[in-house]
């Protein structure tokens, strides 16, 4: 029985314990004189039931999950041969893998080594005995717990609490899981970057200008030492970042103010949505664009003006970008725009200023900070864009200002580094890590600093 | 006070840069008006030429055969059992008929270059014909079968096969004689492609489809929705209902905010780290997709939760409260139901994100080349936006075409999703 199944199995027994507490819940209630007896709603007793069912047999399904692998494997070790207990722990690993597979491919009866057909018909007798164990096991646990609650139906149980208390707790751990997801974030990451920093100095990784990931597979091979200096990454990702954000910004802020402080009802009503499906769209549409369409285009009008464009230019790439950034431009400074009191633009008109001069002169200088803000978060959502310059911009590492040179950046080299291989210890895959590291923290800290700066700014108004 | 000849010289200078400021003041707000103007037109530009480079892919072009089913020629008995069928020589088969039909073609090239005018697929077709009708050996079978991703290319382009000038082929010129001689006797014919839309991934274009991918992405996007979609509204019922104003509080709200900000790669890499390397769940499989996926779309859920739960007016609370509900009962009974169309519609919108992601699931092997239709959620499986991650990569110029026809269909979905999150909020959405 699979644990898909077993899963089903231990809800329908909760949906019938539910339905039975709830019964008895009614009987129990008749022999005191009615439902006002009772502590509480016969449906709080039939939940209550449910959950002694199903909480239990959970968590050893859980449990089981977690832990079996680990015993059936040591107790496999009795037949693993000397010969390959002495060639150390990772022979054996390889091993155990190897009869792993042949059970699961159910090739038990193929298998010509003596010592693996053993080994083999112990594994798959274990897999057998411990997947009934687990049947047998969630079955009475789930009847078990069932039964027990049942019988603890009384007008003075008080069913409520227990249920809103185990609900409480159901809440809590699913709030808590956000910061869960955060902490697995830092260590993944952090892990892996420390041994990648055992490889290669901090130092030279942080200030190195030299990028060629490609380690040596064997010791004699020539001219592949594998230098890790991410400083040409850091350049092209914020040249990038940069002519996104030329794009970006004025498209942007004048869209905002256009639609905050110019149009009408039904022209805001209508452009509005018009702009966020261009943030809507997929960035990997926006991948296909800049690489068959801009680039070519953009290489096709420098020949024709003399100029000699690469065909992953930078500036296809951050151009593509800053048009996906607009509407998250757009609408943050829209935000702030509104959000400036209207008593200040009164008060610039009266003073005998216009529309244009009042935009420029008070309601701008006004919404600065939070416009800033707004900047910083489409700065980082530029810096950690993937699909566009995986599509569009190169793979060689250059380092120059040249909008019109193919450059890399962190996060197509992330991409690059570990798709395809698959070896996990090296210091090419590791690297990944180290620039995954450097990503996070970096927007990591450019929104936080957006985030504070946007939340005093709106105090300031409040 | 000043003496009324300064005053009139001050309104003399204002009215002399009236017009100058009449005039800034047209000039911004033309920049406005060409801001929005100018990113709407790059709207209808990506649009555009997606789908004028995607449209061709809806249509495939058939070659009809006359195909002799001799079982000599295939190499098999009479009566043939499944196995020996495979191992049927059907290819032999279609290039004797195509020899028949062109009987003046000699030299090795020159035959070569006609079996090219027919997609490598035509003899799995055949194959299924026979495999379903055995009676169909002996007899001449009439037969469309799928042109070359060449041919239909050029055929696209313009109906009669005077060869273009301005299309570049690799056609040879005897080529494009076969197939005018073909479409002369009516046996060519373009047709709807729905071989784009039955088959998995394939190295030749014309039998490529989405199939596969389509599949992958509905099971990746099911337990996204599973896993996310109760924990977000717990998550955010708790924070709007019952969470004590403490620091624990505050860390995790301000956490919140944070993951939404962070990028979608970093997702991916965790996932590598800690679902692939650490629990060694299965590579490339729609489990790991969705869960890597559903991590990423519950920030944005848990936002918009929140703010729909927080738009249900505290009166509603107090009244049932009034009447002996408990806090959980009044969230159950009441604030939960009235939020829940707004929680759907962002629970849509964070799903609609997720099916467009690309850069996670790159990390954790989901680009797999992947021909069969997985069938759970542990099989090897890529997901639409992937697929065109992949097939944007291929140099075979007919799969830009497919490439793009991918794009409409995977924006055609982001449009029914975002519309039905639409369609519920103007239909629920309730003002207190």
């Amino acid at each position: 029985m699979s644990a898909t199944t077993l899963l089903i199995a231990a809800m329908a027994l909760a949906l019938a314990s539910f339905a039975y507490g709830r019964a008895k819940a009614f009987s129990v209630a008749q022999q005191h004189g009615g439902m006002k007896a009772m502590h509480s709603l016969p449906s709080h007793y039939g939940m209550m039931v449910a959950l002694w069912c199903a909480l239990p047999a959970l968590a050893i399904i859980i449990g089981w999950k977690l832990f079996e692998p680990f015993i059936v494997s040591n107790l496999l070790d009795s037949t693993i041969p000397a010969s390959i207990i002495d060639a150390g722990p990772k022979s054996v690993e390889l091993y155990k893998n190897e009869i792993g597979n042949l059970v699961d491919s159910d090739r038990i009866a193929n298998i010509q080594d003596p010592d693996k057909q053993i080994a083999a018909q112990r594994l798959s007798s274990l897999q057998q005995i411990s997947s009934w164990a687990l049947v047998v096991l969630v079955l009475s646990a789930a009847i078990a717990g069932s039964a027990l609650a049942l019988k603890r139906i009384a007008p003075t149980t008080q069913a409520r609490l227990t249920v809103e208390r185990i609900a409480r707790i159901f809440l809590i751990s699913c709030a808590s899981l956000a910061i869960l997801t955060t902490i697995g974030i830092v260590f993944s990451v952090i892990f892996e970057s420390m041994r990648f920093f055992q490889q290669v100095n901090f130092i030279d990784f942080i200030t190195g200008t030299k990028w060629s990931p490609q380690t040596a597979i064997r010791a004699d091979q020539v001219g592949s030492s594998g230098s890790f200096g991410a400083v040409p990454l850091f350049v092209g990702t914020l040249l990038i970042s940069f002519i996104a954000m030329i794009v970006a910004v004025p498209f942007g802020l004048m869209s905002a103010i256009y639609l905050a402080e110019y149009a009408s009802r039904p022209v805001r009503n209508v452009v509005k949505p018009l702009l966020e499906i261009l943030a809507g769209i997929p960035t990997v549409v926006y991948g296909f664009f800049a690489a068959l369409t801009v680039a070519p285009a953009l290489r096709g009008f420098g020949e024709s003006i003399g100029l000699s464009v690469s065909s992953e230019s930078a500036l296809a790439a951050g151009a593509v970008m800053g048009i996906m950034i607009i509407p998250f431009v757009s609408s943050l400074s829209d935000d702030v725009i509104t959000a400036v009191p209207q008593a200040m633009r009164d008060g610039s008109y009266g003073l005998g200023a216009t529309k244009s001069e009042t935009v420029r002169q008070v309601v701008i200088p006004a919404a600065l900070p939070g416009i800033v803000g707004g900047i910083l978060l489409a700065v980082s959502r530029a810096i950690g864009e993937t699909m566009i310059v995986v599509m569009a911009a190169g793979l060689a590492a250059n380092m120059t200002a040249n909008p019109l040179e193919a450059v890399t950046t962190v996060t197509v080299q992330i991409v690059t580094l570990l798709t395809g291989d698959q070896e996990f210890d090296t210091a090419k895959t590791l690297a990944a890590f180290a620039l995954g590291l450097m990503l996070f923290v970096v927007t990591l800290t450019l929104n936080v600093i957006a985030l504070h700066v946007v939340r005093k700014y709106r105090e300031q108004y409040e | 006070m000043s003496n009324p000849t300064d005053r009139t010289e001050t309104t003399a200078l204002v009215r002399q840069s009236l017009q100058k400021r009449y005039a800034a003041e047209k000039r911004f707000r033309a920049y406005g008006i060409i801001a929005i103007l100018a990113s709407l037109g790059f709207l209808v530009i990506l649009l555009a030429s997606i789908i004028a480079k995607g449209t061709p892919a809806f249509t495939q072009t058939f070659v009809k055969l006359d195909v002799q089913l001799d079982a000599e020629t295939l190499g098999i008995s009479d009566s043939p059992s499944v196995d020996e069928l495979r191992g049927a020589n059907f290819n032999g088969v279609i290039r004797q008929t195509l020899r028949d039909q062109f009987p003046d073609v000699d030299g090795r090239k020159e035959k070569r270059d006609l079996y090219q005018l027919i997609s490598t697929g035509a003899e799995y077709r055949l194959f299924d014909r026979v495999e379903a009708d055995r009676s169909l050996i002996g007899t001449t079978l009439s037969l469309w079968v799928p042109a070359d991703d060449e041919l239909g290319a050029v055929i696209k382009n313009g109906d009669d096969l005077t060869r273009p000038d301005d299309i570049v082929t690799r056609m040879s010129d005897a080529q494009i004689g076969w197939a005018k001689q073909l479409q002369d006797k009516g046996q060519l014919e373009v047709r709807f492609n729905s071989t784009f839309f039955e088959n998995g991934d394939s190295r030749e274009p014309e039998l490529a489809g989405i199939r596969a991918a389509l599949a992958g992405s509905a099971f990746t996007l099911l337990i996204t929705f599973c896993l996310s979609f109760p924990v977000a509204v717990a998550a955010a019922i708790y924070l709007e209902e019952f969470a004590p104003v403490n620091r624990w509080t505050d860390i995790v709200e301000v956490n919140i905010n944070n993951l939404a900000a962070v990028p979608s790669i970093v997702y991916g890499l965790l996932g590598l780290a800690v679902f692939i390397n650490f629990m060694h769940l299965p590579r490339s499989a729609p489990i790991v997709g969705g869960i890597v996926l559903s991590l990423m779309t519950l920030p944005t859920i848990i936002i918009s939760s929140r703010a729909a739960l927080k738009a249900v007016p505290p009166s509603i609370r107090e009244a049932a409260r009034g009447l002996g509900a408990s806090d959980l009962q009044v969230v159950t009974h009441h604030v939960l139901p009235l939020a829940m169309p707004g929680i759907l519609t962002g629970t849509i919108i964070g799903l609609a994100q997720a099916l467009g992601e690309t850069a996670p699931l790159l990390m954790i092997g989901m680009v797999a080349f992947i021909v069969d239709i997985p069938q759970t959620v542990t099989d090897a499986a890529t997901v639409l936006p992937v697929q065109v991650y992949l097939w944007a990569d291929s140099p075979e110029r007919a799969f830009v075409e497919k490439t793009s026809a991918a794009i409409m269909v995977l924006l055609a979905f982001l449009v029914a999703m975002n519309a039905v999150a639409v369609l519920l909020r103007k239909h629920f959405e309730r003002r207190w």
